[in-house]
């Protein structure tokens, strides 16, 4: 059954090697290194392997964000996607998770693919909201936080393992499904200088939010952007006496 | 989990209620070995580094195909660099690696596998691998340039498709051989001889610190055809290391570049059929002279990368470090070194991508790609030399890399043709501007 069509999610976000810097009451994001959201490579590299091992036919990498998203894009395609669409919003950093969802209900209503792998969260605003919120709106079963991804082709569904707190929880789902990924489902591939070449002739179409009915009105107002504080040095006490006294009265946690 | 239930058929029921139950396993200490073994992508991956991008200028192909080289470097190689030191040993398993990332044959057509792409593209992954390791680039640059670019340059096709290939893809080992023992910088006195036999060549002699050369299926050998005619005398060959008469002698015990191996290549009757000379008989010197310009100019990455190395190492150590309760980086002494170290690296890249840059557009300066090896060489061991000051203990230890980027560097000054000669080849081309006969070294 060579021939399930997956849609890959990809978020074009801070790399996450670089510091991040608070300037203008804003995190700076110029002449700062942008990247493929980790979590979201490891989504490409599930799909590409799945269509590796004949379980899938077609990949279609989806990025949503403006037009320096299609570089993310194009990696998608140089690690393995067939395809690619751009919803181009000028500013994604309005962009809420609900939208977001609703943008990639309108896809997957017009796609109508099999699987939707989509990153556990981003690594800039860490929301962790988008698959489960799509899933809800498509009404299609859930698996997220996937360390393992099973496609099971004569029941026509996949069994997934997912960590959880104090062990493995490990399901099964009928097709079609959303699957978000955790860190430890695959290590992604590095895309060679050959497919980067390929990739390049790749179909990439650029769509706008609105043919999806999506209104993009920013929902959430930002008040404040902050650097985290910088740590105070700590203080050595002389007894467990004085410890416990500290915490007592300065810290008052005991 | 939610589901609609319109297009499930009775299998999928079935499914759905065993996913109702379910399985539990309880796995938390196993898990959190995995999680810890396991080699991932998460921060700290890669290191902090200097490169200034805005400055090095590069297009966005090119700014790519270099992240591609550096995230492979630094997943690949660097981990396992001082390993590759300490054991002296080849790690052959990078070759079909690098093959799979397209790096081996990037100057070379898409018919024989490569990439087609320019010198530039070449010298930026000779730089990025040698940030890693400074072994592994001198490996690849010998491979990739030495022995795949000049056939790709001087063979016949029928050479090439019998060639580039298994070389472009890693699946074969390169080399180029050229000094012997009593032939180093006059490289045209070498012995090794050509005898015309029936049908080809009979072999005679060695070859001596030949990069590759323990590891390599496939090499190109200059010898002479015609030893009374000096330069004029020499052809190039395309050995193959299956070639009764033709033995590699045991790795040398090299300072640095350890793990790039090096060896004596020994030749007895080695018989080699007339197919196998690379460009025209008694013009070997001309093969040889055009592809030491290339040679130099992509090797000159190796040297940017060990910079780069020592200098991301240095300026991190130099923040962490306190004495006197202070960073010592916040101290002037150590401001003005790192300064003297980042300026040297920036204006030996500035010149080396500038003479790739000219290569590329067809203007191969010779006496350029000589300055570039030679500025951007010595300025590698000064900077090396001066991250092991500014580390101190912690530099001078064989914990840290700090003493094989010394090692490593200071091969750029004497392999591909010495400072010395460097110095004598752009002498000599300003000689030629007022038409002054050179003495002959």
């Amino acid at each position: 059954m060579a021939n399930l069509k997956i849609i890959v999610p990809v978020k074009r976000v801070i790399d996450y090697t670089v510091k991040i810097r608070v300037a203008g009451g804003k995190v700076e994001t110029n002449n700062v290194k942008h990247s493929m959201n980790p979590f979201d490579e490891i989504a490409v590299e599930e799909a590409v392997k799945m269509k590796e091992a004949n379980k899938a036919k077609e990949i279609v990498a989806v990025s949503i964000g403006p037009a320096k998203s299609q570089e993310t894009l194009r990696t998608a395609l140089a690690m393995g996607a067939d395809r690619a669409i751009h919803v181009e919003v000028a500013d994604a950093d309005t962009v809420n998770p609900l939208q977001v969802a609703k943008i990639l209900k309108g896809i997957a209503d017009k796609e109508k693919p099999d699987l939707m792998i989509l990153g556990k969260q981003a690594i800039d605003d860490d929301a962790a909201q988008t698959g489960p919120m799509l899933a809800g709106l498509l009404g299609w079963p859930q698996a997220t936080f996937a360390s393992k991804i099973q496609i099971d082709e004569a029941a026509k569904g996949a069994t997934v393992t997912r960590e959880i707190d104090g062990g493995m929880d490990v399901i099964q789902t009928p097709f079609p499904f959303i699957a978000t990924t955790d860190l430890r489902l695959n290590v992604p591939r590095y895309a060679s200088l050959p497919n980067i070449m390929k990739a390049k002739k790749k179909p990439l179409v650029k769509v706008k939010p609105s043919e999806y009915g999506v209104d993009l009105t920013p929902t959430l107002k930002i008040v404040s952007v902050a650097e985290p504080p910088t740590r105070k040095g700590g203080v050595k006490v002389d007894s467990v006496d004085a410890l416990i006294d500290k915490l007592k009265n300065e810290a008052k946690v005991l | 989990m939610r589901a609609t239930a319109s297009s499930f058929s009775s299998a999928t029921a079935a499914l759905q209620a065993r996913s109702r139950a379910r399985v539990l396993i309880r796995t938390y200490g196993s898990l959190q070995a995995t999680a810890s073994a396991r080699p991932s992508r998460g921060a700290g991956a890669r290191p902090y580094t200097t490169y200034n991008a805005a400055v090095a200028g590069l297009d966005p192909d090119l700014q790519e195909l270099q992240e591609t080289a550096r995230a492979f470097a630094a997943r690949e190689i660097a981990p396992y660099a001082a390993q590759i030191d300490r054991d002296n040993a080849f790690p052959l398993p990078l070759w079909q690696k690098m093959g799979e990332m397209g790096f081996l044959g990037l100057t070379v057509k898409e018919a024989y596998g490569g990439l087609d792409l320019g010198y530039f593209a070449h010298t930026l992954v000779m730089e990025a691998l040698s940030t890693a390791s400074g072994s592994v680039g001198l490996s690849y640059g010998a491979h990739s340039n030495l022995c795949v670019n000049q056939i790709h340059r001087n063979g016949t096709d029928a050479q090439k498709a019998k060639y580039l290939p298994r070389l472009v893809s890693g699946e074969h080992v390169g080399a180029l051989a050229m000094s012997e023992t009593t032939s180093g910088s006059d490289v045209v006195s070498m012995r090794l001889r050509a005898d015309k036999v029936d049908g080809g060549y009979k072999l005679n002699g060695t070859k001596f610190w030949i990069t590759n050369g323990p590891d390599a299926d496939v090499l190109v050998v200059y010898a002479k055809t015609d030893p009374d005619a000096g330069p004029k005398g020499i052809t190039a060959f395309l050995i193959e290391k299956t070639f009764p008469g033709f033995s590699q002698g045991p790795k040398l015990d090299k300072l640095g570049m350890r793990g790039s191996n090096t060896c004596e290549l020994i030749f007895e009757d080695c018989f080699v059929p007339e197919a196998s000379i690379l460009g025209k008989r008694n013009e070997g010197v001309y093969v040889l002279m055009s592809g030491l310009d290339l040679e130099r100019l992509v090797l000159s990455g190796g040297p940017l990368g060990l910079m780069q190395a020592a200098l991301d190492d240095s300026a991190s150590y130099v923040h962490e470090r306190t004495q006197f309760e202070r960073p010592i980086g916040t101290f002037q002494l150590v401001q003005g070194k790192i300064a003297d170290m980042y300026t040297k690296l920036q204006a030996s890249r500035a010149y080396v991508y500038a003479v790739a840059r000219a290569a590329d557009a067809g203007q191969v300066s010779s006496k350029d790609c000589a300055g570039a090896i030679l500025y951007s060489a010595e300025r590698a061991t000064e900077v090396a030399l001066d991250a092991i000051q500014l580390q101190g203990g912690n530099g001078y230890i064989n914990d840290t890399p700090t003493g094989r980027y010394l090692r490593d560097a200071k091969l750029y000054e004497i392999g591909a043709g010495t400072s010395e000669i460097r110095r004598v080849l752009i002498g000599r081309a300003f000689n030629k501007d007022f038409q002054v006969k050179s003495s002959s070294a």
